[in-house]
């Protein structure tokens, strides 16, 4: 086992050299995209001019952000096969999305996901419980983000905590302010490219000292640090606790505001069918390489060297990759890193953003009045609230459970956004309250269950034992926001949703664009 | 269907285009009748998929929970069930999508060409 050069808080000029190039290139990004921002449309949604295969590389950027990269890698070499259930986890919620909502979606909205869910819904309420929905799921993310960023920084350049998240929160609203979802989009296009790269080539370099066979690898990580590496072990305790785990990992994906928004970029359904092909092919790929890359650092680096430099195994990646491949890879992956969370940071405050100035101003204080360039500034403004308060909680937060939040984050998403959107989109008889309570008891729910949960009771809080016994609530709150929603729905029915779904089927499967004698261009009724 | 469209408040919808030269065109109750068609066929593909995937996935997750002993069997050196299962459950996630992209693209686009020309 080689002793690694890698000093936590030691500046390495390689990585500083990159981590320059890469900001460099995202501010000319946001430059040229400045040019081409002119209206809502540019900022929020590209124009819809992204291609399906763009937008496949952008998903996948927006969705490995560095808890996946670092966090996956971290887990499988601290805990092996364990760490490989949330690599998978992440996975299978990708078909979900292309089955059920994504095609919808893009035909439905404009640039938020209650676009859709309010398409034949009365407005205001079902916009301010989505916004409730949305900017609860981007906090916890975003926090999440915001810390991890603020550590691996601070691990990578030495650089002191507040600093860092202030660095990248200077960087990104730069980006987002200049150049919206555009520059956003090639940022994520850019972030991909290098991440499945650098991954890949890291485990090339890895499988090389194997004989180029991963079973090798595998087997030598199960004799040095026993059988057990190979087997599910204790991060899924109980049976229940790792159903609703699964759960909310795989329903979780299909209510992310920033991945649902990503579908408005595509000129159509059919781009954004293409773009969840090649999001999913992508993803898969590099969770392949995430079995790779976690047993490498385990048997390369090992476990004692990864869990004292951080006890979650973050620093498992960089740690691989000097051992590897040498300082200028390690700071080549270094900036990969970072280019990763500044995508993904991006993303989710435009999300927040468009539900602050699209849903809450634009559509329920403005009733639809307010301008092109009203909305604009508007759009900018809340760009700005969105990434000050992302810089304040990561500021206030450090040392918060990064895979805690995202989990969170994950459990809000299955149980408030995603029953309602579905329920909107396939149930005839869904009606504005049903989405409201459905919507609202989703988060709730999540919220106090969490808080009654081991995680924080036992945990963090110190207790004995804990309420409710799941460390992940969504076995309960999802079937609880499904039931309120049926239930209400049945309860008071509304005629003129139910009227109207034929419209939306329309809408659904022929696009904007329904050149139909009876249809015209079924434009929104305001 | 039709009479239900036309109970609606929507001046869009409400707007009939003139035809010149042509008698009037009654094929509102067709055009609806065959869009639902379209609709439930990907209800139903799309719930089959979903179906699929949810059977894969929660097969993983429910050995991982109830049969770790077999999940820790070794078919190989270094390859444990669990690990191989992990690796079938990223391919079938390929192949369901794969799946439903070709059949999107080879049986619904065609139908919803035809009901956009109508």
């Amino acid at each position: 086992m080689l002793v690694s050069k890698f000093v936590p808080g030691e500046a390495n000029s390689v990585a500083i050299a990159f981590f320059l190039v890469f900001v460099g290139v995202a501010l000319g990004i946001s430059w040229w995209a400045a040019r081409r921002t002119r209206t809502t449309e540019h900022y929020y949604a590209a124009g819809h001019s992204v291609t399906g295969f763009q937008n496949g590389l952008a998903l996948a950027g927006d969705y490995m952000s560095a808890a996946s990269f670092l966090g996956i890698a971290g887990l499988v070499a601290l805990k092996g096969f364990d760490g490989l259930i949330y690599s998978i986890g992440f996975l299978v919620g990708w078909p979900i999305v292309l089955f059920l909502i994504a095609e919808p979606l893009r035909n439905l909205g404009k640039y938020t996901f209650a676009d859709a869910v309010a398409y034949r819904l009365k407005q205001a309420p079902v916009r301010l419980a989505a916004a409730v929905g949305t900017l609860s799921v981007a906090t916890f993310y975003l926090i999440a983000q915001m810390v991890g960023a603020g550590t691996l920084i601070n691990l990578i350049f030495g650089i002191d905590y507040a600093l860092s998240v202030v660095i990248v929160g200077v960087v990104m609203l730069t980006l987002l302010l200049l150049g919206g979802m555009i520059a956003t989009t090639w940022v994520q296009i850019v972030k991909a490219v290098l991440l499945i790269g650098g991954a890949t080539a890291m485990a090339f370099f890895v499988l090389g000292k194997f004989g180029y066979n991963p079973l090798n690898l595998f087997d030598t990580a199960s004799k040095e640090n026993g059988a057990k590496v190979l087997a599910p072990g204790s991060l899924v305790s109980g049976h229940w606790d790792a159903i609703s785990l699964g759960l909310a990992l795989m329903f979780g994906t299909a209510g992310l505001p920033h991945i649902l928004m990503r579908f408005y970029t595509v000129p159509n359904a059919k781009a954004a069918r293409q773009s969840v092909n090649w999001a999913t092919l992508f993803i898969g790929f590099f969770y392949l390489l995430t079995f790779v890359l976690g047993f490498g650092a385990m048997t390369l680096v090992g476990q004692g060297p990864i869990g004292d430099i951080d006890k979650g195994g973050n620093a498992a990646a960089l740690l691989l990759a000097e051992d590897v491949a040498g300082s200028p890879f390690f700071g080549f992956i270094a900036a990969v890193a970072f280019a990763t969370i500044l995508a993904v940071v991006a993303g989710l405050v435009l999300s927040g953003a468009a539900s602050l100035s699209h849903d809450v101003w634009v559509n329920v204080i403005r009733h639809g009045e307010a301008d092109e360039g009203e909305q604009l500034r508007v759009a900018r403004l809340a760009t700005l609230v969105m990434g000050a308060l992302a810089i304040v909680l990561g500021i206030a937060l450090q040392g918060q459970n990064v895979a805690f939040m995202v989990g969170l984050a994950f459990a809000i998403a299955a149980s408030a956004n995603f029953p309602a959107l579905l329920m909107s989109i396939f149930w005839r008889r869904f009606t504005t309250w049903g989405a409201v309570s459905s919507i609202v008891v989703g988060a709730v729910s999540a919220l106090v269950l969490i808080y009654i949960s081991p995680t924080i009771q036992v945990d963090v809080l110190g207790h004995e034992d804990a309420l409710f016994p799941l460390t992940n609530p969504a076995l309960v709150s999802m079937p609880l926001a499904f039931g309120i929603g049926i239930l209400v729905s049945l309860l008071w029915p509304e005629p003129a949703a139910q009227a109207k779904f034929i419209e939306q089927e329309r809408r659904i499967h022929l696009g904007d664009v329904a050149p139909s004698p009876r249809a015209g261009l079924p434009a929104r009724a305001r | 269907m039709a009479i239900r469209t036309r109970e609606t408040d929507h001046p869009v919808l409400d707007y009939e285009p003139e035809r010149p030269g042509l008698a009037p065109r009654r094929v509102e109750e067709t055009d609806d009748a065959a869009l639902e068609a379209v609709a439930a066929k990907r209800w139903r593909m799309a719930l089959a998929l979903t179906g699929a995937m949810l059977v894969v996935y929660f097969g993983f997750i429910l050995l991982i929970a109830f049969a770790k002993g077999f999940m820790a069997d070794r078919i190989t050196d270094g390859l444990s069930v669990g690990m191989a299962l992990g690796v079938v459950v990223i391919l079938a996630t390929w192949v369901l999508t794969w799946t439903y992209v070709r059949w999107a693209n080879s049986v619904y686009e065609p139908e919803i060409e035809r009901l956009r020309r109508r």
